[in-house]
């Protein structure tokens, strides 16, 4: 390895070995040796007090100047006319991190007659509302998106574009950071701005397991995306004032390179988990698919909704829209309540970050009861109506 | 019909074990498998070849050792494979991956569909495919569930957080595709003898005929600077007594903290 370097004053600790996810780091005469398979991750670089490990990088040739981007955008993400939350919630952390540099925040919304949002966009933050309007840009069309994007990013510059990692977000972002040639950090959980003026990406890698922060320092604009309910919302303030800029772009009909034929709904469109607030999920001790309904019920009294592992999918017990985990969707709700399932670890990679975990298994040494807060070791058929009931009497 | 798959290699997480004390990964002897969407990207480009004839070749960028994933596909039926690798490649943001990924497929010439998973399991991007597709600068569809293909259209349902969209796309264009699209195959012992024999070629930074600075490290827009360890939970209050005293005392605990 060239670009990977031990300077002669390692002395062979070995705090390094530990953070190295591929093991490509031994110890060789007190001296840490890399192997040919380390692919320059650089998690070692910053374990190293002594700053003996080195990566050389011949700077990527980006043409861009730097200091002619300023400000934050915010891709305000519309469903049928309709913002998404996760855009009140960018905007929330997009005017924090604002206010730290001193620049200005701004909402991007595109699609038709969307003009009655933008006082609301304003409200929770935004110095400005680029609205784009066209008839063809009511639903998200990927490529003409993705030309809109990319032009007014190259009009105004701005330093750093957020958008939330939802089916869109996630489709949508990194076709226009490739455009850009700009890098793209997925799924941040959290945000900030260094001494340097960069922005300070984290996010979990390996399942959670372990957390990256990444910066994007000779490129622009920085993006990144952020899964719903992991930033907070700014207080509504009716009073704020902001400037709307509107953009009527021409868009053919031959433009839409992808038509939508239809957009279907399924019957349980109530099952949002990745906005959902509680979440109460079932896993193969629940037995059979009929005590998915006592979940239900439970669900309804808290006002949340069913989720479910794999294994209860995989045997039809449940549509595939409920599953949590790796295969499944990644949620983060203010309460979990994990009915029967063993946690799997490609279970746990979708929900630990709850913020509070409820775990009912009878096996007391189920994997599900090392993240939870709060576990009960019983039958899930005898705990779960008792909750509901306690919960009814209560509320 | 000719079919281009992306496949990545990644540490099979079903063996990957939390020491819960020093919250690290084991990581000790876990073996590489292919990532488990991109064996649904396999399995789709196989079934449409098998309707449509034509031909699946599968690549991806990875370390020598990735050539064991390519072969397996071929075990399962794809024709050709070929393997990215340079220590040029080492270090590679989404970036840089999917622009090497869009050079080998410009070399390969015309195709009428490329295939990646929805997401790699070891990053959870789900970026190289889109960014893949713009290079390419070829119309895509992330998140497929479905696809059937008529007079060079291709009739396909993405899903979305409450549903799905359907969609009519001309080929060719990138799809990435999820796991309920199908049920990958198992290789045939034929396919496997097969597979053992196979030539995959490997292409590098000279081959491609592409610049050091435009790849891995270099060309990464991104930068890794700091790896940690999320905070531990606070350990777990195992509530005891019978079954109605656990509840009573999860319900009071619920609410202490707020959350109903
Ligand atoms: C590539 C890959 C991806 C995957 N992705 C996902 C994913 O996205 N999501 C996911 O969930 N899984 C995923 N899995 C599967 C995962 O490994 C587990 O198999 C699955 O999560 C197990 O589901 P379970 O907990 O419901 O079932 P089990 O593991 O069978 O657990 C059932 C639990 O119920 C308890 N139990 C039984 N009866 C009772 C009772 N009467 N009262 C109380 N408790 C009871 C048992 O003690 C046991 O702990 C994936 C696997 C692979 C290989
Ligand atoms: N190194 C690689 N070689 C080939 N294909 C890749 C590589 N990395 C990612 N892909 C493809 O891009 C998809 C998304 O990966 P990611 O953006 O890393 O989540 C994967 O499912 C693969 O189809």
């Amino acid at each position: 390895m060239e670009s990977i370097k031990i300077l002669d004053n390692c002395t062979g600790c070995k705090k390094c070995l530990k953070t190295c996810p591929i093991s490509a780091i031994v110890i060789v005469d007190k001296k840490a040796q890399i192997l040919e398979h380390c692919n320059l991750c650089a998690a070692c670089v910053s374990s190293c007090e002594l700053e003996a490990i080195k990566i050389k990088r011949i700077e990527g040739k980006s043409t861009i100047k730097i200091n002619d981007y300023q400000g934050i955008w915010v891709f305000a993400e519309q469903r049928e006319e309709k913002i998404q939350n996760v855009v009140y919630e960018l905007l929330g952390e997009g005017r924090r991190l604002a206010d730290k540099l001193w620049v200005n925040l701004s909402a991007v919304l595109i699609g038709n007659n969307m003009e009655s949002n933008c006082a609301r966009l304003i409200a929770f933050g935004a110095d400005k509302v680029y609205l784009v309007e066209n008839s063809l840009l009511k639903d998200y069309q990927g490529n003409v998106y993705t030309r809109i994007m990319v032009e007014l990013i190259n009009q105004y510059k701005p330093e750093i574009v957020l958008m939330g990692a939802t089916s869109i977000g996630r489709a949508f972002a990194p076709r226009v950071a490739a455009k850009l040639s700009t890098g793209l950090t997925a799924d941040c959980t959290s945000l900030d701005i260094t001494e340097e003026r960069q922005l300070a990406q984290t996010r979990p890698a390996f399942g959670g397991n372990i957390m990256a922060t990444i910066l994007c320092n000779n490129y622009r604009p920085v993006m990144a995306t952020v899964r719903p309910k992991v930033m907070k919302k700014k207080e509504e303030d009716q009073n704020r004032k902001g400037e709307i800029i509107k953009i009527f772009p021409d868009v053919k009909e031959e433009d839409l390179k992808v038509k939508i034929l239809k957009i279907v709904k399924e019957l349980e469109s109530k099952v949002n988990l990745e906005e959902a607030e509680i979440i109460v999920s079932g896993g193969r001790g629940i037995r059979e698919p009929k005590n998915f309904a006592l979940l239900e019920e439970l669900a309804a009294t808290l006002g949340g909704v069913v989720g479910a592992s794999r294994a209860t999918v995989d045997a039809g017990w449940i549509s595939h829209y409920h599953q949590v985990g790796q295969t499944g969707k990644t949620v983060c709700p203010k309460l979990y309540i994990a009915c029967g399932i063993s946690g799997a670890i490609q279970h746990l990679v979708g929900m630990q970050t709850s913020q509070c975990i409820v775990a009912i298994n009878k096996d007391p040494n189920a994997p599900i009861f090392q993240i939870a807060d709060y576990g009960i070791v019983g039958d899930v058929l005898e705990a779960v109506p008792l909750l509901t009931k306690s919960l009814k009497e209560m509320l | 019909m000719d079919i281009i798959v992306c496949i990545k290699q990644v540490p099979d997480t079903t063996e990957v074990k939390i020491d819960r004390k020093t919250n690290t990964l084991i990581r000790e002897g876990i073996p590489n498998v292919i990532n488990p969407f991109d064996k649904n990207a396999v399995e789709e480009a196989l079934r449409l070849r098998e309707k449509y004839g034509g031909k699946v070749i599968v690549i991806s960028m990875g370390p020598p050792h990735a050539q064991e994933a390519l072969r397996e596909t071929i075990a399962m039926g794809a024709d050709e494979a070929i393997l990215l690798s340079d220590k040029a490649f080492a270090g590679a943001d989404t970036l840089a991956t999917s622009y090497t990924l869009a050079m080998a497929i410009k070399k390969l010439g015309s195709f009428d569909l490329v295939i990646c998973g929805k997401q790699a399991i070891d990053g959870d991007t789900a970026q190289v495919g889109p960014e893949l597709g713009e290079m390419l600068d070829i119309s895509q569809v992330a998140y497929v569930c479905k696809i059937s293909i008529e007079d060079g259209k291709a009739i396909v349902e993405r899903v979305i957080e409450d549903g799905y969209e359907l969609m009519e796309v001309t080929l060719p264009f990138l799809m990435t595709v999820t796991k309920e699209i199908n049920e990958p195959r198992h290789a045939s012992l034929r396919g496997v003898l097969k597979a053992k024999k196979k030539e995959i070629p490997i292409w590098g930074v000279k081959e491609l005929g592409i610049n050091e600075d435009k790849v891995g490290l270099n060309g990464s827009a991104t930068q890794v600077i700091k790896i940690f360890s999320p905070p531990p939970r606070e350990g777990t209050r195992m509530i005891e007594g019978t079954i109605e005293e656990m509840i009573q005392e999860l319900v009071g605990n619920l609410k202490k903290r707020k959350v109903i």
